[in-house]
C-alpha cells in the first residue's frame, strides 16, 4: 500500500449521524436482545448512539476530553449496571465509540488510501479488514479462550458467573496442580506422560536430525541417481496419512518387539520406548530433509573448495565451514521433528503400551473418555511452549538470513 | 599438420590419464559420495517404514488362514460342485472332522471363526461350539475301545504300533530291526503342523512311522504322527504323559472298518498285531463310522450348506475378498455381488470422507485468500505481526486446538453461552455443532487454514504489485482487474495449498474421532476400528490401501504442479 498522502477533511454531521446510527441500532439489537426486548433495545440504541455523537462534536471540550469523557461514562454505566468486568467491556466499548467518532468526523479513514478511491471503494477496502479480521479472530480465538479457562476453580468447560465477574474465588490453579500431580486427587498420569513425552521426542528427533542431515547433505550434490525416488521415498512418511502409517508399523514393530524381547532379552518397557522412538524419529525425517536441503539451495559451494584448497580436510571443511551455514536449518528440522514426536498420537496409540503413554496420548484418552479440565491446563502450557518454539524459529530465521547475507552470492 | 595430430590423440588429465576418462572416475566417485551419505537413512527408512507399510498392504490380499487351519477340507472342497450338489460329501466331512480336531487342541479354530465371520456373520459361534463338541465323538469310541481291550487306551501300545525306533546311522528308509519305515507321512504332518501355528519347527528326516503299519491303518498313522510332532514340538511333552487324542480312536475305527485295508491288516505282524485284527472283527460289528452325521452332531452348523459355501469360497490363499467388502460387495459363487443393504457403509463413508474433505478445502480456500491476500499486500512490519496469529495455531499442539474446539462447540460451550447470553438461541434449544458433520468441519477448517494460506501466501508474494496497477490504469475496474490479472496468478497457490489441504484431511483420524460423534467420521476411523476393535485386518488393510492410493494419486499431482522440493515449512 501507499504511504499516507491523502488531505483529509471534516465529514459533514450527515455523513456521521447516519453511521453513528447504525452502530446504535446493532449495539442496541443485541443487548435488547439478551433481555428479551429487540426492538425497544434497537430504538434506544440508535437515540443513545446519534446523541453521543451529536454532544461529542459539538462539545466545548477537545478531542482527548471528550474521549476520555465517553470512555469513563460507558464503564460506570457498565459497571452500575451488573459488576467491573462489564465496567471495564463498557469501558472498552466506549473508548472504540469515542475514537470511532472522531475517526469518522476528522475524516482520517481516508488519511492512509489512496486519493482517487471512490467511496464504495472506501468502503469495501474497510469491509475487506472486517472481514479479515473475523478470520483472524477464528484463528486464534479457540487458542485464546482455552487460557483463562484453564484457570477454572470449577470442573466446568466453561465460563463461571464468577470468572466474567472478576471474582478471584472464581480462579485457581487446580488444574495445574492435577497436572504436575501435586493435588490430593490426582493420579499422577499426566506428569507421567509428560515426561514419557520429554524423553521420546528428544531422542526420536536427534536419530531424525543426524540421518536426515547427512542424507541432505548427500541429496544437494549434484550428481544424485535417482534423486527424485530417493527423495520419494524419504519425504514419504509425511506424505502418507498417519493412521495407514500406524497401521503398517502396527503389525512390524509387534513382530520386532516379539523378536527384541525373546531373541534379544531385552526388558518389555526398553522395547516399548525402542519401538515409539523409531516409529517417531521416522516420521520427522522428512521435515529435517525439507529444511535442511532448503538451506543447502542457497549454500555457496566455492567455501568448502576454498577450506579445501586451505588444506582443510572434509570433516574439518564440513563442521567449520558447512555446518555453521547450514545450522538454523539443521535446527529448524529439529524442531520440526520435535514438535511432530511431541504431538503424535496415532502411532504412539497403535505401537506402544501403557507404559509409554505420551502428553497427547493422556490428552486424547482425556478428551474421548473421562473428560478432565486439565487438558486445559495441559493445552495452555503446550500454547507457551509453541510460542517458545515459533520465538525461537523467528531468531533462527533472521540469524540465517544475516549469514546468507555476509557469504558472498 | 600439427593441429590434426593433436586432435587425435585424446586430451590427458594432469596424472597423464586421458580426461573422459578421468572426469568419469571423478564423477562416479561423486556419485558414491552422495549415495554413501544418503544410504544409512534410505536404509532406515526403508526398514521401519516402505517395508512395514507393503506388508500390510500385502495383508489386504493375503488369506492363507483357511487353507492352514483347515488343509484336508480346502483340499477335499475342491471336489464339491456347489452349484449343483447341495452338500458335500464324505470325505469333506471326514477331512473338516480332522482338521477341526487339530485346530481346535491348537485352539485356532476361533481366529478361522473369527476370520469367516467377517464374510457370513454367526459362523464364529459354530466354530467356538465346534471346537468343544469335537473331541466328545473320538471319546465315546475310546470307550468302545477300551472294552475291547484296555491297551487301547495307553499311548504305549500306539507307539509300538506305528513308532519304528530308528538309528541315525542307519538307513533312512528302514528302522533298527529292518522293518520298512514312512519318513514322508512324519514330514508332511511336520508341514501340517508348521502350516497351523506358523512356526518352523524341523525333525530329522530319519524319524519314521512303520511302514506297513501306515499302509494298514493310514488314516490312524497320519493322525498318530500329528498327535507326536504336536505334543512334542509344540507342548514340548512325550505322548506318554497325557490321554491318548480322541481323534486317533475315529480314525482307527475308520480304518479297520475301511474293506480297503483288509488285506494290509491281515498281513500284520508284530506284538500289536493280533490286538488289532481282534478289534478289527469287534468294530466291524458297530456301525460304519459316517463322519456326516458325526459333524451333524458336533454342530448342527455343519449340515447346512452356508458354512461349506463360506470355506469354499475363502479358501483360497490370496482373495479379493477384502477389496470387494471394501467397496461394499462380497465374494459369493456367481463371481462379485453387492452386499445386502444392511452391510452398506463403507462406500458411504468413503463418500462422506470425500465429500467432507473438499467441503474443508473449499472453507479454507475462501478463508485463507483473504488473509493470504492481506498479509502479501501489507508492510512487511504489519505482515510479520499478523503472521503470528497464522503461525500460532500452526504451531500449536493438534490435541490442544481440537480440545480448543470441543470447549468451544459443546452444549455448554462457550459459542452456545454466548448465544445464549446474547439472546440468540433459547437455552433448551442449544445449538448442536458437535458430535455431527458441522463439528468436524469447523474444527478441521481451523486446523488446516494455515496449511492453505501459507503456500498462497508465498504465490501472492512473488506477484509483482504493478501488474494490477497497469490494469487499472487502462481503464480496468477493481473486479476486472483482480479477477482478469491478479487472480490468474494467484492460482498455483490456491492449487498447492488444496492439495495439500486435501490430502491432509482425506487421512485425519484425531479430531474426528473426538468431535465427529458418528456422522461426522471418516474412513480413517474405520480403518482404526478394523485394526483395535474388530480385529477385521485384511479390511482395514485393504480400506488402508484404497485411502492410500488415493493419496498418492493426489501427491503425484501435488508434485507436478507444486514439486517436492519446494515445499516450504513455516
Amino acid at each position: 500500500m501507499m504511504a499516507a498522502t491523502t488531505p483529509i477533511s471534516r465529514k459533514p454531521l450527515s455523513f456521521v449521524l447516519p453511521i453513528m446510527g447504525a452502530v446504535g441500532l446493532l449495539v442496541g439489537l443485541l443487548i435488547g436482545t439478551s433481555n428479551g426486548i429487540s426492538g425497544m433495545g434497537a430504538l434506544i440504541g440508535v437515540v443513545i448512539f446519534t446523541a453521543i455523537c451529536v454532544i461529542a462534536i459539538r462539545a466545548p471540550l477537545n478531542e482527548k476530553g471528550v474521549r476520555w469523557f465517553i470512555t469513563a461514562a460507558f464503564f460506570l454505566a457498565g459497571w452500575g449496571l451488573n459488576n467491573i468486568a462489564l465496567g471495564l467491556l463498557g469501558g472498552f466499548i466506549g473508548a472504540f465509540t469515542g475514537w470511532f467518532i472522531f475517526w469518522l468526523y476528522e475524516g482520517r479513514y481516508r488519511a492512509k488510501l489512496l486519493p482517487y478511491l471512490t467511496p464504495a471503494q472506501v468502503f469495501w477496502h474497510y469491509s475487506f479488514r472486517v472481514i479479515c479480521g473475523a478470520i483472524f479472530i477464528f484463528l486464534i480465538s479457540p487458542i485464546i479462550v482455552v487460557m483463562p479457562l484453564s484457570f477454572n476453580a470449577q470442573d466446568f468447560f466453561t465460563f463461571t458467573e464468577k470468572m466474567l465477574a472478576l471474582d478471584p474465588a472464581g480462579y485457581s490453579l487446580k488444574h495445574y496442580a492435577d497436572f504436575l500431580g501435586i493435588r490430593d486427587d490426582s493420579n499422577g498420569e499426566w506428569i507421567r506422560s509428560f515426561w514419557n513425552s520429554l524423553i521420546i521426542a528428544p531422542l526420536a528427533t536427534l536419530i531424525s536430525v543426524s540421518l536426515g542431515t547427512l542424507a541432505a547433505i548427500g541429496l544437494s550434490q549434484s550428481h544424485v541417481p535417482a534423486k527424485r525416488i530417493i527423495m520419494a521415498i524419504l519425504i514419504s512418511p509425511m506424505i502418507v496419512p498417519l493412521i495407514i502409517s500406524a497401521t503398517g508399523m502396527f503389525f512390524f514393530y509387534a513382530t520386532m518387539g516379539n523378536f527384541m524381547e525373546l531373541q534379544l532379552g531385552l526388558n518389555k518397557d526398553l522395547v516399548g520406548y525402542i519401538k515409539v522412538i523409531l516409529a517417531h524419529a521416522v516420521l520427522g525425517i522428512p521435515f529435517v530433509i525439507i529444511t535442511v536441503t532448503a538451506t543447502l539451495v542457497g549454500f555457496d559451494r566455492s567455501l568448502t573448495q576454498a577450506a579445501a584448497s586451505m588444506g582443510a580436510g572434509p570433516v574439518t571443511t564440513f563442521f567449520k565451514v558447512q555446518m555453521p551455514l547450514i545450522f538454523p536449518g539443521v535446527i529448524s528440522g529439529g524442531l520440526f521433528a520435535f514438535i511432530t514426536s511431541f504431538d503424535e498420537v496415532v502411532v504412539v496409540m497403535f505401537i506402544g503400551s501403557a507404559s509409554q503413554k505420551t502428553l497427547p496420548w493422556q490428552m486424547f484418552l482425556g478428551l474421548r473418555e473421562q473428560i478432565s479440565p486439565t487438558i486445559l491446563a495441559v493445552a495452555t502450557i503446550l500454547v507457551a511452549l509453541s510460542i517458545a518454539l515459533l520465538t525461537t524459529l523467528e531468531l533462527l530465521r533472521r540469524r540465517s538470513e544475516r549469514l546468507r547475507g555476509m557469504s558472498p552470492a | 599438420m600439427m593441429p590434426e595430430q593433436t586432435s587425435n590423440t585424446p586430451l590427458l588429465a594432469a596424472d597423464g590419464t586421458p580426461l573422459r576418462q578421468s572426469l568419469s572416475r571423478s564423477l562416479r566417485r561423486q556419485k558414491l559420495r552422495a549415495l554413501f551419505l544418503i544410504a544409512p537413512l534410505l536404509v532406515f527408512v526403508m526398514l521401519t517404514f516402505v517395508v512395514p507399510i507393503g506388508n500390510m498392504l500385502f495383508r489386504s490380499v493375503q488369506n492363507d488362514i483357511v487353507s492352514n487351519i483347515m488343509p484336508h477340507t480346502v483340499a477335499a472342497l475342491e471336489n464339491w460342485q456347489a452349484e449343483t450338489e447341495p452338500l458335500p460329501d464324505e470325505t469333506a466331512y471326514k477331512a473338516a472332522f480332522f482338521d477341526l480336531f487339530a485346530a481346535a487342541k491348537a485352539k485356532e479354530h476361533t481366529k478361522l471363526g473369527a476370520r469367516l465371520n467377517y464374510e457370513q456373520t454367526g459362523i464364529s459361534s459354530a466354530f467356538r461350539k465346534s471346537g468343544r463338541a469335537i473331541m466328545k465323538p473320538g471319546k465315546e469310541l475310546a470307550k468302545t475301545f477300551q472294552k475291547i481291550d484296555p491297551a487301547w487306551g495307553k499311548a504305549e501300545t500306539f507307539i509300538a504300533l506305528f513308532d519304528a525306533s530308528f538309528d541315525a546311522n542307519f538307513d533312512a528308509n528302514f528302522d533298527a530291526s529292518g522293518k520298512k519305515t514312512n519318513t514322508s507321512l512324519n514330514q508332511s504332518q511336520l508341514a501340517r503342523l508348521n502350516q497351523l501355528k506358523g512356526e518352523q519347527y524341523i525333525v530329522p528326516e530319519t524319524k519314521g512311522i512303520a511302514a506297513d503299519a501306515a499302509r494298514a491303518l493310514p488314516m490312524t498313522a497320519r493322525e498318530f504322527s500329528y498327535w507326536t510332532l504336536f505334543t512334542e514340538l509344540e507342548k514340548n511333552k512325550s505322548i506318554t504323559e497325557g490321554k491318548v487324542w480322541e481323534a486317533l480312536y475315529v480314525a482307527l475305527a475308520d480304518d479297520l472298518q475301511n474293506p480297503q485295508n483288509a488285506a494290509a491288516i491281515a498281513s500284520l505282524s508284530g506284538p500289536i498285531a493280533s490286538l488289532v485284527k481282534t478289534s478289527a472283527r469287534e468294530i466291524s460289528q458297530q456301525p460304519r463310522i459316517d463322519y456326516t452325521k458325526i459333524m451333524g452332531g458336533v454342530n448342527k452348523g455343519w449340515s447346512e450348506r452356508i458354512i461349506w459355501e463360506t470355506i469354499k469360497l475363502h479358501s483360497s490363499v490370496y482373495t479379493g475378498g477384502y477389496f470387494l467388502n471394501a467397496v461394499d460387495m462380497r465374494k459369493t459363487l456367481d463371481g462379485p455381488a453387492i452386499q445386502p443393504e444392511s452391510k452398506q457403509i463403507l462406500l458411504n463413508l468413503f463418500q462422506r470422507t470425500v465429500k467432507m474433505s473438499l467441503i474443508i478445502t473449499i472453507s479454507c480456500i475462501l478463508l485463507g485468500y483473504p488473509i493470504a491476500w492481506l498479509l502479501a499486500n501489507l508492510p512487511v512490519r504489519t505482515s510479520n505481526i499478523l503472521m503470528i496469529l497464522v503461525l500460532l495455531p500452526f504451531w500449536t499442539s493438534l490435541l490442544v486446538r481440537t480440545s480448543a474446539w470441543k470447549v468451544m462447540l459443546q452444549q455448554q460451550g462457550v459459542i452456545n453461552e454466548v448465544l445464549v447470553w446474547l439472546g440468540i438461541v433459547a437455552t433448551d434449544n442449544r445449538l448442536e455443532i458437535i458430535n455431527n458433520q458441522i463439528g468436524t468441519i469447523t474444527a478441521m477448517t481451523h486446523i488446516l487454514l494455515p496449511f492453505m494460506i501459507l503456500p498462497m501466501y508465498s504465490v501472492m508474494q512473488t506477484i509483482p504489485p504493478s501488474y494490477v496497477r497497469a490494469a487499472k490504469s487502462l481503464g480496468a475496474t477493481n473486479w476486472t482487474a483482480f479477477w482478469r490479472v491478479y487472480f490468474p496468478q494467484s492460482i498455483p497457490g490456491i492449487g498447492a495449498g488444496s492439495i495439500l489441504v486435501f490430502i491432509l484431511a482425506i487421512g485425519y483420524y484425531i479430531t474426528p474421532e473426538i468431535v465427529g460423534g458418528t456422522d461426522g467420521v471418516f474412513i480413517s476411523n474405520r480403518i482404526a476400528y478394523h485394526i483395535s476393535r474388530s480385529l477385521n485386518w485384511g479390511l482395514a488393510a485393504a480400506l488402508g490401501a484404497i485411502l492410500l492410493a488415493v493419496v498418492l494419486v493426489l501427491y503425484w499431482a501435488y508434485d507436478k504442479i507444486v514439486g517436492i522440493d519446494n515445499v516450504k515449512l513455516g
